[in-house]
């Protein structure tokens, strides 16, 4: 029986952007406040244009580093959404928890929608049984963002979050207090300028998908390869951005197929063939194999991408570094920005600073053996 | 009965007598009898009834002084009975036959390539410069893996733990179609070859089997077709390959098989088909042991084992009307890569009303069995080469972007070695020694020219589709297969567009 999935028929329309991108992680795993980061937000303000920021940070929620946080917005003030949503969750999952996120009414945005947070742990049934926590997870995710109109879960991972909109992205930090109401061991942040203006929350960054996020400069020339490649695994494309693709490329290799980040970062930005020539014959075959394998998935064009999973955060630059992206070092602290300036601005006395190569991954991971977060 | 004949000329030969000193090198240069010297008057004349307007006596004419043109007289213009349709009718009313032609499709009809566009970047993100960077073309044909199994050693290498399919390597996503030594003469055949070679791509050896003085020398840059005559196939000739190519169908005539007329079966094409000199080679019109996909599947899994399955097998078949649901039974029945050719395709003799009315546009052929193939959920499963009628780099980058992995060009290196779509292969007279077993026209193309004209235009479409892709600012030919963000329709319906799966200028 021949299986069809269904997909576009490569008719979309994709956004288009330029941003600053900012990760800060302790490897120590001791946990820290926004400020820092949003410190180094406000020294790349120009590379953004207030129409969309927004913040990922690991280790925010101890007391319930057990279940799935599931952030949502409800972009329409309708009562019969908000419960249409939560008897969906309800149905599908043990809610232990639920709350209003903590907004600050004086900040300056315009327009925010509801957003409300859920704790929640599977509660599977029937077909569904087969099926992994997480990929039953990401399946209802998906659910609801393609089939709930107005409402849109932008993250669902445990122990973190994913706090974004329409504005610069201090204002964003201002709103969601970020500076007061939490700390994490890995900070990521995004700044929006967009080309055009759809002037909407979900389509901020951080991009989430359970508790990995991407945040990500850059407009990638080879989006509809990677686009149709990513729908033939299932994967659909909801907000048409770079971003998205980027998220579902990772989460295919590294959750899906546990490739581990210097394979995938060779996938995404590969050497030259002239240079894998060159190369003994071991690496020769490695690298010829990986790129005939996984040649849809070249992410070809500018890129900057932060990419953070609990325990890992990942800088990468595209394969001929049309968009560096630098990295800095000081003690457990590491640092990777679109700018040197913003590093320097909040850490003065670094250890060490540098630029890596295209395809050279810059990888910070907890030092501690049992890869335990101080909480 | 003889009768004469009604047909009108369809060149006029002018001939400038200023210019013309009566050399003869025009008679001697003509196949077809157009040039004739009178001893009596010690002149050069012509009969224009016999040209067919191949252009070698204007290229030749050591004096300039020929020019050949289409014939001005014309019969009381119509738009419905078109002059064509009445030369036609009084052609089988003179004989009685089909009418046989050869070359590709010359009909109008829409070309897609002709209403598609290719994007640039501006501003938001930067156009590569080929001169400055790296540009990659090289491509990988074959069956891939859904996934890549690793391991890490204790020194942190990595090793593979997932067992390859085997693939083709080219360094440009550009192949040379079947043409069979036969249907071309052996210097065309070896002039293919021998770039092909060179360059670090493929050429397909068409029905007709490979001669053995070249077996060793081109093995590794030669796929052997599979057809249904079965000509000059053994085992030493199926691994004596790159690959293998079964041969369904073919653009230029869609259901129908071909015929070698015994004039043609010369002493070293019959050693080399393997049938006895002076016979037709007649390939039926099916395989006859393939009746069925499961057939397929079965000749397919064949091929396999008699090498080892150490070479992929490609299945070759023409655009027809369900070109999609037929992609989708060859991957699934084991072929490795699916090659469609287009109604445009050409061909060594065609009957005309096969040439000009079945089959149909490989564009839109491309589109749908891509598409189809990913909404299976197998287009990894299998590499995609696409030919009929590719005359230029921008075609390539085009078919590219709608998902091709590589295109055969057949015509276009026919034309490169010296061809002008005179569309009289079928005659076995061609003048520039391309389409023809006279061993005194055959002689006119020398391989080693053959071979530098057909290189030329390998390096020529390679290099401007790296111009293309720098200023689409993509560095490796792989982000753009299947990508229709890259293009965009103009003048086309909104069926065609859906069909193409690309969006409308300015949309």
């Amino acid at each position: 029986m021949i299986n069809r999935v269904s997909v576009t028929d490569g008719r979309v329309t994709k956004e288009i952007q330029a941003c600053a991108v900012f990760g800060v992680m302790d490897r120590s795993g001791r946990r820290f406040d926004g400020k820092m980061i949003i410190e180094a937000m406000k020294n790349m303000r120009v590379r953004g244009n207030g129409l969309g920021g927004g913040f990922a940070v690991y280790g925010i929620y101890p007391k319930y580093k057990d279940y799935y946080a599931l952030h949502v917005m409800f972009q329409e003030d309708d009562p019969d959404l908000k419960q249409e949503v939560d008897e969906f969750l309800h149905r599908n999952f043990d809610v232990v928890h639920d709350e209003e996120i903590p907004t600050n009414e004086e900040a300056n945005v315009s327009d925010p929608p509801l957003f409300w947070r859920y704790f929640v742990m599977p509660q599977k049934k029937g077909e569904d049984k087969k099926l992994s926590d997480d990929d039953y997870v990401v399946k209802k995710v998906m659910y609801i963002n393609t089939c709930i109109d107005n409402a849109y879960v932008f993250s669902s991972g445990k122990n973190m979050g994913v706090f974004k909109g329409v504005g610069f992205p201090e204002e964003i930090a201002d709103f969601f207090m970020l500076e007061s109401e939490y700390k994490g061991y890995i900070w990521t942040a995004h700044s929006r300028f967009p080309t055009n203006t759809p002037g909407w929350w979900g389509g901020a960054h951080p991009f989430c998908i359970l508790d990995w996020t991407v945040v990500h400069n850059g407009e990638i020339s080879s989006y509809g390869t990677n686009r149709r490649f990513l729908e033939m695994h299932g994967y659909y494309c909801t907000l048409y951005t770079d971003t998205e693709v980027i998220a579902y490329a990772v989460d295919l290799l590294m959750r899906k197929q546990g490739l581990p980040i210097e394979v995938v970062a060779k996938i995404f930005a590969p050497p030259m063939w002239d240079q894998i020539d060159r190369m003994d014959e071991k690496k020769r075959k490695f690298y010829t194999t990986l790129r005939m394998v996984y040649a849809p998935l070249l992410i070809n064009g500018p890129f900057t991408v932060i990419i953070a999973h609990h325990g890992e955060m990942i800088g990468l630059t595209d394969r001929i570094r049309l968009r560096p992206i630098t990295a800095g070092e000081k003690g457990d602290m590491l640092f990777v920005s679109s700018e040197e300036a913003a590093i320097r601005a909040v850490c003065p006395n670094l250890d060490r600073v540098w630029t890596p190569h295209g395809g050279e991954p810059i990888i910070g991971r907890l030092n501690s053996v049992e890869k335990r977060v101080v909480e | 009965m003889k009768m004469k004949s009604h047909l009108l000329p369809e060149f006029m030969v002018e001939r400038d007598t200023e210019r013309c000193d009566n050399c003869k090198v025009c008679v001697k240069q003509c196949p077809f009898g157009v040039h004739y010297y009178d001893e009596e008057t010690g002149r050069v004349y012509s009969r224009e009834e016999l040209c067919v307007g191949c252009q070698r006596c204007v290229v030749y004419c050591p004096k300039n002084a020929i020019k050949v043109i289409p014939y001005p007289g014309h019969y009381r213009p119509n738009d419905y009975w078109h002059e064509e349709y009445i030369r036609d009718i009084k052609k089988q009313a003179e004989t009685g036959g089909i009418i046989l032609t050869s070359c590709g499709s010359a009909r109008k009809a829409k070309v897609y390539w002709d209403h598609i566009l290719l994007n640039a970047s501006q501003v938001t993100n930067p156009s590569i410069d080929p001169l400055r960077e790296p540009m990659e073309l090289r491509t990988f044909l074959g069956k891939k893996p859904d996934r890549l199994e690793i391991e890490l050693d204790e020194n942190g290498d990595v090793e593979i733990k997932t067992e390859l399919h085997p693939n083709l390597m080219i360094e440009t996503p550009i192949l040379f179609a079947g043409m069979s030594y036969g249907a071309i003469s052996y210097n065309a055949f070896k002039s293919l070859a021998m770039a092909a070679k060179r360059y670090g791509t493929l050429f397909n050896t068409g029905e007709g089997g490979m001669p053995k003085d070249m077996r060793e020398e081109f093995k590794d840059c030669a796929i052997v077709q599979c057809a249904s005559g079965r000509f000059g196939v053994d085992p030493e000739y199926f691994n004596y390959s790159a690959a293998i190519e079964i041969k369904i169908g073919q653009g230029a005539k869609p259901g129908i098989g071909g015929h070698l007329p015994g004039e043609k079966v010369t002493a070293t094409i019959s050693s080399t088909r393997m049938i006895p000199e002076g016979t037709d080679a007649i390939s039926p019109a099916p395989h006859h042991d393939i009746y069925s996909i499961e057939d397929l599947s079965m000749l397919i899994y064949a091929l396999k084992e008699v090498t080892n399955y150490e070479k992929p097998v490609c299945v070759k078949i023409a655009a027809v009307h369900n070109v999609a649901a037929i992609a989708s039974g060859m991957v699934r029945a084991g072929a490795d890569i699916i090659a469609i050719d287009g109604f445009r395709g050409g061909t060594g003799a065609t009957p005309k009303i096969m040439r000009e009315h079945v089959g149909i546009p490989v564009e839109l052929a491309l589109a749908a069995v891509d598409q189809r193939l990913r909404e299976e959920g197998i287009r990894n499963k299998c590499s995609i080469i696409v030919g009929g009628g590719i005359r230029c780099a921008a075609d390539v980058v085009k078919a590219i972007a709608l998902g091709a992995d590589a295109v055969y060009i057949g015509t276009a290196a026919l034309i490169a070695l010296g061809c002008t779509m005179c569309q009289r292969c079928h005659t076995g007279k061609c003048a520039w020694g391309i389409c023809t077993q006279d061993p005194e026209l055959s002689k006119r193309l020398n391989p080693k020219v053959g071979a530098e004209r057909a290189y030329n235009l390998l390096r020529a479409w390679s290099l401007e589709i790296k111009d293309v892709l720098g200023g689409m600012g993509i560095n490796a030919i792989e982000s753009l297969r299947g990508n229709r963000d890259h293009l965009r329709g103009i003048g086309l319906e909104e069926w065609e567009l859906k069909v193409l799966g690309i969006k409308g200028a300015g949309e």
